[in-house]
């Protein structure tokens, strides 16, 4: 066997940023354009404000939005995106409501017609609203036997109390309350051009785009309504809050940790303090419970940023027989970050990673997309990334550790568990005290 | 060209293709829009070619092959990809194993030194399989037995839908047999499909061919040439009369059904197969698919309808047979039988009557801005270039298919639906075993 040694990395490329044009048109919508002509199709997102939107009447509207409108039904509506290759799709979560669409470049003009048409004529029809009622019942029942699904509903109670961000999904009964007036007054309120943004980024001429844009949504009108979320409350760290679901063979633990918006200066010493601890996978907590322990298959610790807060998410499923050790391994990763600095080798590693994977990221029409309008809807635009590589390059390890000590201390951690309590509970306990309440809907 | 029909645009990236000595097959395809490369290796190698008393061995064994390798410890493969700022991953399949990572472009020599170390040969070592298998089972536990629909229907319907070992049994394993796998089964599985006469190497992206091309030798020509083993013959008969299995998942809240019926073979006759990955879309593309608006819309007799080619839902990699699939989810006290009437009744309407004026078109213009979509990727423009070489020998067919998709007529998809017959269709029913927790 020849000794090989790894070969040396070339000079650092240099981070590209497409050619950004933004403009606010009269009725007051932000459209952003983005140039990428790679390959001959345009992305689409519309970001609505939506803060404060009620839950159940709020998942009800985006199930339902593309559902018809005075001159359309719903199936003329896809068949005639498809003609250009589009479609259209929403969701809505406790920050906004987004339309996202992908289709031909060839056909944005269509695209953006059939858009202003839903926008400005959405008319809720009685029969399509009571089919997608029965959907959307349906598709939480299926969700409520998902313990990915229990446990992040739990774990998001346990984080933010009385906070909106607290409860995101319905009940059933709360769905099967909602009429189609109530998704016309919403949308009366809600769909509105005023703090709203709409993104293209694709093969696309940007002033070609804006024309495009004004021509067809210039008349979409309204005041956006008032939807400000509080700030989300400091996390309150207490018993572990164990879910039982008898017959699990494996448990979901979760940790929540408090984080800081991108904006923040502590941001990029978190999000590397993140990495070295779990964030990717060779950090030491993956490392550890992984491929040295054989615990669980992907666990992954993530920042996650909302409007009106960031937190950090650990999360793990681990075997049923081992959940005592995991949760202790993670405990121990999070305490041994948060005492002692972490090592140069493991700073470098984790820069790298951060500063790569933004380019990745940003390399294809969707990631750039995805990463526009997640800045966008918090007020940021992609020169934000050429900002934000330039902070994670002066991290120093002294950083990390004031930031890992500051937010990664398992003391402030919230968590919790689900699994078989019949067999995790005693296990559990041996670190700490145990609250179990019944999992379920 | 009819009016109001979307030109289906072509994108054309350049392709070289060239063979190492060692018989290594290489494919780059040079692209400098972004700042970054992906490289994939693919063996040709997958769940079909496990032995028997080894299911799941395939998939084990890729876990295996991250675990080390002549030059590189435990952990090193992931660190230096990572500490490159890239990411990684491989996963298996009915007829290959790929392995890929992608990077910004000045990592290009690193990736390339790490696949050629791991291509001459994995560390395997018991604590490593030992650990491993541990981490597979978890996999299975999360992807499949602790959650509902697990498996469904990829795993439950090829017991049903075929006879040979190779083609039914299931692709992630019995816990019994990856707690037996041993050693010396990797040893021989190595030896037999993991030879670079049996693999393609692709790279994509911010290259320079005359140096990508240098430093693939350099990395590459000296792996040991091994030739290709011989791949056998995965050919059964079609189905001649209905086969149908109804199991309880005791997680599922509400009933679902999966059927599916065999297809021409996907390389040897690729103008065969193609009316049917049409089908497919025609089918359940959306509101405007005749499924979606019969049975979720007009009947709202399921909740949920997708079609699509390939239990793994890979349409252009995977070899004969396969099938084309159908999948629904049904509302509470849903009853699968006269879901199936329906399907049947809607292929019957569709291959007797035609299809309406723009359906055709508005499906295929559709197909082709998912196709391109998934070819914006280096990554996923290196990997299906990988696998097009590895089994049809035209890596550039990834830049035909959207206009290819585009050429189908209404002849062939009317005839392609008069074929799913209720009596060649292999059918699973998931039967809600009530458990809503």
């Amino acid at each position: 066997m020849t000794v090989r040694t790894l070969p040396p990395l070339g000079p650092n490329r240099k981070l590209k940023l497409p050619r950004e044009v933004e403009q606010t048109l009269p009725n007051g919508l932000t459209v952003i354009v983005l140039r990428r002509p790679a390959v001959p199709l345009v992305e689409l997102r519309l970001w609505l404000p939506f803060g404060r939107a009620h839950l159940a009447r709020g998942l009800m509207m985006s199930q339902t939005l593309l559902s018809g409108t005075a001159t359309m039904t719903s199936v003329q509506l896809a068949a005639e995106l498809q003609k250009v290759g589009g479609g259209l799709s929403a969701g809505a979560d406790a920050d906004r409501l987004m339309i996202s669409g992908t289709g031909l470049s060839t056909g944005l003009n269509r695209i953006l017609e059939l858009l202003a048409e839903v926008l400005t004529g959405a008319s809720y029809p009685n029969d399509e609203v009571a089919t997608e009622r029965s959907r959307l019942i349906d598709g939480i029942r299926m969700a409520q036997s998902q313990p990915t699904h229990l446990v992040r509903k739990a774990l998001l109670k346990r984080m933010y109390g009385r906070h909106p961000y607290a409860v995101q999904t319905p009940e059933p009964e709360q769905v099967e309350a909602v009429r189609p007036a109530a998704l016309r007054s919403l949308h009366a309120a809600r769909v509105r051009p005023a703090g709203a943004i709409l993104l293209l980024v694709g093969d696309v001429q940007p002033d070609k785009a804006l024309d495009a844009v004004q021509r067809a949504l210039g008349d979409w009108t309204g005041d956006g309504a008032p939807g400000e979320l509080p700030p989300t409350p400091p996390l309150e760290a207490g018993p572990l809050l164990l879910m039982d679901r008898p017959g699990s063979v494996q448990s979901s633990v979760r940790l929540a940790l408090p984080a800081v918006p991108r904006t923040h200066p502590d941001h990029a010493a978190l999000q590397l303090a993140n990495l070295v601890f779990g964030g990717y996978f060779s950090s030491r907590w993956v490392e550890n419970i992984r491929e040295d322990k054989g615990y669980t298959y992907g666990p992954h610790s993530t920042i996650e940023h909302s409007v009106a807060g960031s937190a950090l998410v650990v999360s793990a499923e681990v075997a049923t027989e081992v959940t005592g050790p995991a949760l202790l391994e993670t405990i121990y990763e999070l305490g041994r970050l948060a005492s002692l600095p972490p090592k140069e080798d493991e700073l470098e590693q984790a820069r790298q990673y951060a500063l790569g994977t933004l380019q990745l990221g940003i390399s294809t029409q969707a990631g750039l997309a995805a990463v526009a309008s997640a800045y966008a809807g918090s007020g940021l635009r992609l020169e934000f990334l050429a900002e934000h590589a330039a902070r994670l390059a002066k991290v120093t390890r002294d950083d990390v550790a004031v930031a890992a000590a500051k937010y990664l201390a398992p003391a402030r951690a919230v968590t919790v568990a689900l699994g078989d309590a019949g067999a995790v509970e005693a296990p559990l306990a041996v670190l700490g005290p145990v609250r179990t309440e019944a999992a379920g809907p | 060209m009819a009016a109001g029909r979307s030109r289906i645009p072509a994108t054309k990236h350049p392709i070289e293709r060239f063979t190492l000595d060692n018989g290594l097959r290489v494919v780059l395809a040079p692209d400098r829009s972004a700042p970054v490369v992906g490289v994939a290796v693919v063996y040709d190698v997958g769940i079909r070619s496990e032995p028997e008393g080894r299911t799941g061995f395939a998939h084990l064994f890729e876990h295996l092959m991250f675990q080390g390798s002549e030059n590189l410890e435990k952990l090193a493969h992931f660190r230096h990809i990572q500490g490159a700022g890239g990411t990684f991953n491989g996963s298996t399949h009915l007829d290959y194993t790929d392995y890929w990572e992608t990077l910004p472009s000045n990592a290009l020599e690193r990736a390339l030194f790490l696949e050629a170390d791991r291509m001459r040969g994995p560390r395997l070592t018991e604590e490593n399989l030992r650990n491993q298998v541990d981490v597979v089972k978890e996999e299975i536990r999360v992807n499949v037995l602790n959650r509902p629909y697990g498996g469904f229907p990829w795993l439950r319907l090829p017991p049903v839908m075929f006879d040979t070992f190779a083609n039914a049994h299931d692709g992630y394993g019995s816990f019994d047999d990856l707690e037996s796998a041993s050693i010396a089964d990797a040893t021989d599985f190595f030896d037999r499909y993991y030879a670079c006469g049996n693999a393609v190497l692709a790279v994509g992206g911010d290259l320079d061919v005359a140096e990508a091309t240098a430093l693939i030798e350099r990395h590459f020509g000296d792996v040991p040439a091994r030739p290709a083993p011989e791949r056998p013959d995965f050919a059964e008969p079609d189905l001649t009369g209905e086969r149908r299995q109804t199991y309880t998942d005791r997680l599922a809240p509400l009933p679902a059904v999966a059927a599916a019926w065999r297809v021409p073979d996907p390389i040897g006759d690729f103008a065969g197969y193609l009316p049917y990955v049409v089908l497919a879309e025609v089918l359940t593309d959306g509101d405007a698919s005749r499924l979606v608006e019969r049975l979720v819309l007009r009947d709202r007799s399921v909740t949920s309808v997708g079609g699509y080619l390939g239990l793994m839902g890979d349409p252009f990699d995977v070899r004969d047979p396969t099938a084309l699939v159908l999948q629904a989810h049904l509302p509470p006290g849903g009853e699968v039988e006269k879901v199936l009437q329906t399907v049947d009744e809607e292929l019957d309407r569709l291959a007797t009557d035609g299809l309406a004026a723009d359906e055709l078109a508005r499906t295929q213009a559709r197909m082709a801005t998912h196709l391109l979509r998934e070819t914006d990727a280096v990554l996923g423009r290196t990997l299906q270039m990988a696998v097009l070489e590895q089994q049809r020998g035209d890596p550039g067919l990834l830049g035909e298919l959207p206009r290819l998709v585009g050429e189908v007529t209404e002849e062939q998809v009317r005839a392609a639906a008069a074929t799913l017959r209720p009596q060649r269709r292999a059918a699973v029913e998931v039967v809600p075993g009530g458990g809503v927790r």
